[in-house]
């Protein structure tokens, strides 16, 4: 059988190996295993491929699934990725480094998360970043344990309603194992109620509050009076953010949030079937030893030179064990990387045109479904960005079988009965006359 | 400004820095994959269905486990999904009061950092002289309290728990289940399974095992797989936005139809095979705490001869990590576990060549003789790279976290 080019090793080398460990065979390396626990026979696996092999298999699958033009967010958005950005994040020197431990030749990774850092607090207005977590779902459970760990003897973490259901049931997840109890604010008329936070905030048990920028409805919620009534009762608020649209709507930081949290997946990262993202986080600065995850600093070096390192370690895991911030270790770097990429080229005037194409879209989208006459508008008076709900007036389902087959997936049915659609810039004028089109026949 | 392991040998202990395969990366950026909404139904996703479905009956069939989620995003990820699904099991059987999780003193941090995440105390139990976890120490331990022991096997010392089947029996028989740390799966690949060992539940790293890249740090991928009786406790979790890192499972999908059930078996022995050469070829210049076959990996701790004399101070693990960035080796991870004072923890992997792990032996042995006669010349190391030892008092003492117009 042909040498599988992964694996080096020349039947001489081998041999010259085991004699200069003093061993007869490989099988004897295995000396310390009890004979028991030896595989025996062969492993369920399929037969090696080569790599045209590999080729033509995963062309295989790749033409199992539908290509269609997205229509949907819910959390996961379809903004184009400038060509730079993978070719750049493709290059080894970032694509197979590990944890930049050795800084002395690790200054690019350190350098890029750097950046980063500094990006996500000028989007979202706070002071300090973390290096990346996993994605915006795990991102706001950890920002709910920090909650807890701030706020003294508070036992009870509230949800706004309106928060994407994949943020609330991975929070609820690890509120259940943490042992915080989670309390849940609603919306009305598709928006966080303040009053009913309010009366919540009123029990004396609430360490923090988690409500959505933007939200399930994909109205651009109003924060008055959130912060105040938070911190009133000494409790930490965080905002969940789309960090796109933070060029255009009110930043965490201007709302009076203590810590704002999302996932960066908005940032030209491909949808990739939902990974890998990157979550993000970023606090006011008296709550920065309590946050979870690595951060990189500058500093000097011997020779007086601007430098940087992993710092403020002693709340981590590999230092506190089972006293650290959190348990994360490796985080999604790659990703954070992408995103400064995606941000440098943008600017603050790109992100602003990605964010008004997207949104010119999606108003005239939903201007064009209501003349249908096929659909009731549900919050006609709030303000939306890329993404917006209507009520159907019969059979949703069988409008996105429809849509489907025309080559659109749009028209997600939401918890509440409504149906969801989103248009980014890369959504052309003739796609949505033709998704519109699809719907006044159907 | 950047080593990775294209650019040159990567030894460290405990992370797995093997070849990312290219094909790897270009299955992961096809269009049909790439371009897929995660709430696409199943009826629209059918290529990614499969490799779900094919990952999960391949990990079973390498780990002995019964069946896996994917969903978690990385290794301590990984951990807190499994200890989860441990808490869940006692849970559904109405046994409220098993809260305690036992862990060696030499396992990784993210083991007890992972159990406090999920509401769980932490046990420590030594290690013996031996490297081995104590199981006379452990017996007490093993109250009605005890939910599992997490447990990496081999350890982070690189060496085999002989006593496994004893601590299965014990662990099982006081009610509890075991926990298996797969961050060191590499070295059992094609010739031990985890699951017949006796492990009810346990993760593993697809950016260490299964070849996917480590990218300065993540993306990774900590599925998490279970024995038979475990299988109901997974549906409830959710403990990630969607689907898991789908890029980094195709990849590692993708690395396991290269190998096949033709060339698993190399990756274990072959991974064991060079770390037990460097070990014999250095060991007269390294203190070796402990004798006998290593698996993947294997700690050092310091040098033989550090140099020391009069009011001259030797040279630390710390010195000879920063005296190997010169010579364009990457150093092994260092100080952990910390069973050791000067640990130094060397795992070459079977991804690279006789000839490339002679030069790291060559050059470490240089290192320990430059020490011996110079440590000043190792305490100042590194003197090649871009930078110098930067001064990481004042990076944490006044925080600069983010751009500044100040500076």
């Amino acid at each position: 059988m042909a040498q599988l080019s992964y694996l080096p090793h020349t039947e001489a080398d081998i041999k010259a190996m085991l004699e200069r460990i003093g061993l007869g065979s490989l099988d004897e390396l295995y000396s310390d295993v009890h004979a028991q626990f030896l595989h025996k026979g062969p492993y369920a696996l399929p037969d090696a491929m080569s790599e045209q092999e590999i080729r033509e298999w995963f062309a295989s699958l790749e033409a199992k699934n539908a290509k269609l033009k997205v229509f949907v967010g819910a959390g996961a958005y379809d903004h184009y990725t400038p060509a730079v950005i993978p070719y750049l994040c493709s290059r080894s020197e970032f694509l197979t480094a590990y944890t930049p431990y050795q800084c002395e030749i690790s200054q690019g990774t350190l350098r890029y998360i750097f950046e980063y850092q500094s990006l996500i607090c000028e989007l979202t207005g706070l002071d300090v970043s973390n290096a990346s977590m996993y994605d915006g779902p795990t991102a706001a459970a950890e920002a709910m344990k920090m909650s807890i760990a701030c706020a003294r003897k508070k036992t009870r973490v509230l949800l706004s309603k309106a928060l994407l259901p994949h943020v609330i049931k991975v929070v609820e997840t690890y509120a259940k194992f943490h042992g915080v109890e989670i309390g849940y604010v609603p919306a009305t008329d598709g928006q966080t109620s303040l009053e009913a936070l309010k009366a919540e905030l009123a029990k004396d048990d609430v360490a923090g509050v988690i409500v959505p920028s933007i939200n399930r409805f994909g109205i651009i919620e109003d924060h008055t009076g959130f912060a105040d009534a938070v911190h009133e009762e000494k409790g930490v608020l965080i905002e969940y953010c789309d960090p796109s649209a933070l060029a255009v709507v009110k930043t965490p930081g201007e709302w009076g949030a203590d810590i704002a949290v999302g996932d960066g997946q908005p940032l030209g990262l491909p949808l990739c079937y939902g990974g890998p993202y990157v979550g993000f986080m970023a606090v006011k600065k008296e709550h920065m030893r309590k946050m979870p995850g690595r951060i990189v600093g500058q500093t000097v070096d011997k020779e007086g030179r601007r430098v940087f390192v992993l710092t403020l370690q002693a709340r981590e895991q590999h230092i506190k064990r089972e006293k650290a911030t959190s348990n994360i270790c490796s985080n999604e770097s790659l990703m954070a990387l992408w995103v400064t990429i995606y941000l440098s080229l943008m600017g603050p005037e790109g992100l602003k045109q990605v964010n008004k194409l997207s949104s010119d879209g999606a108003h005239y989208l939903k201007a064009e479904l209501l003349k249908t006459g096929k659909f009731e508008d549900v919050f006609p008076d709030k303000p939306f960005l890329k993404e917006f709900v209507l009520k159907p007036k019969a059979f949703p389902g069988q409008m996105q079988k429809k849509l489907e087959e025309a080559g659109f997936f749009a028209a997600l049915d939401t918890e509440e009965g409504y149906v969801s659609f989103c248009v980014t810039e890369k959504r052309t004028k003739a796609d949505i006359d033709a998704l519109v089109a699809i719907v006044k026949e159907g | 400004m950047n080593f990775g392991v294209d650019t040159g040998f990567y030894p460290l202990g405990s992370c797995t820095m093997k070849y990312n395969p290219k094909i790897n990366e270009e299955m992961a950026a096809l269009q049909g994959f790439a371009g897929l909404h995660p709430l696409m139904h199943a009826g629209l996703t059918k290529g990614a269905n499969v490799v779900y479905q094919e990952m999960n009956k391949a990990l079973a069939a390498i780990t002995g486990m019964y069946t896996f989620t994917l969903d978690p995003c990385a290794g301590a990820h990984g951990e807190l999904t499994g200890l989860m699904i441990m808490r869940t099991y006692h849970i559904k059987r109405g046994d409220l009061k098993r809260t305690k999780v036992i862990v060696p003193d030499s396992a990784h941090g993210t083991n007890p950092a992972s159990a406090a995440v999920c509401g769980l105390e932490v046990v420590e139990v030594k290690s013996l002289e031996n490297g081995r976890i104590d199981v006379e120490a452990l017996k007490p331990l093993l109250t009605d309290e005890v939910a599992g022991i997490m447990m990496t096997n081999p350890n982070t010392l690189g060496l085999f728990e002989t006593e496994i089947k004893t601590i299965a029996k014990l662990v099982h028989d006081a009610g509890g289940l075991l926990y298996y740390d797969g961050a060191n799966m590499n070295p059992l690949m094609g010739v031990v399974r985890p699951g017949d060992m006796g492990f009810d539940i346990m993760h593993l790293n697809l950016h260490k095992t299964f070849s996917t890249p480590h990218g300065g740090g993540g993306p990774g991928s900590g599925p998490v797989g279970v024995a038979k009786h475990l299988e109901d406790c997974i549906p409830d979790l959710r403990v990630s936005g969607f689907h898991g890192n789908f890029g980094v499972i195709l990849r590692a999908y993708a690395y396991i139809l290269a190998l096949g059930k033709q060339h698993l078996r190399k990756v274990g022995q072959y991974s064991v095979l060079s770390a037990n050469y460097i070990k014999e070829c250095l060991k007269d210049k390294y203190k070796l705490p402990i004798e006998g076959v290593c698996k993947h990996e294997f700690v050092f701790d310091g040098l033989i001869n550090d140099g020391a004399h009069d009011d001259v101070h030797g040279a630390t693990t710390l010195d000879v990590a920063k005296r190997l960035l010169d010579y364009g080796f990457h150093a092994p991870t260092i100080y952990f576990p910390l069973l050791f004072h000067q640990a130094l923890m060397i795992e070459p992997t079977e991804t690279e060549s006789k000839e490339t792990i002679d030069a790291f032996i060559e050059v470490m042995r240089k290192i320990a003789d430059e020490a011996a006669a110079d440590p000043q010349l190792l305490h100042d190391a590194p003197h090649c790279t871009p930078i110098s030892r930067p001064d990481e008092t004042t990076a944490a003492r006044n925080p600069i976290l983010k751009y500044q117009d100040t500076i």
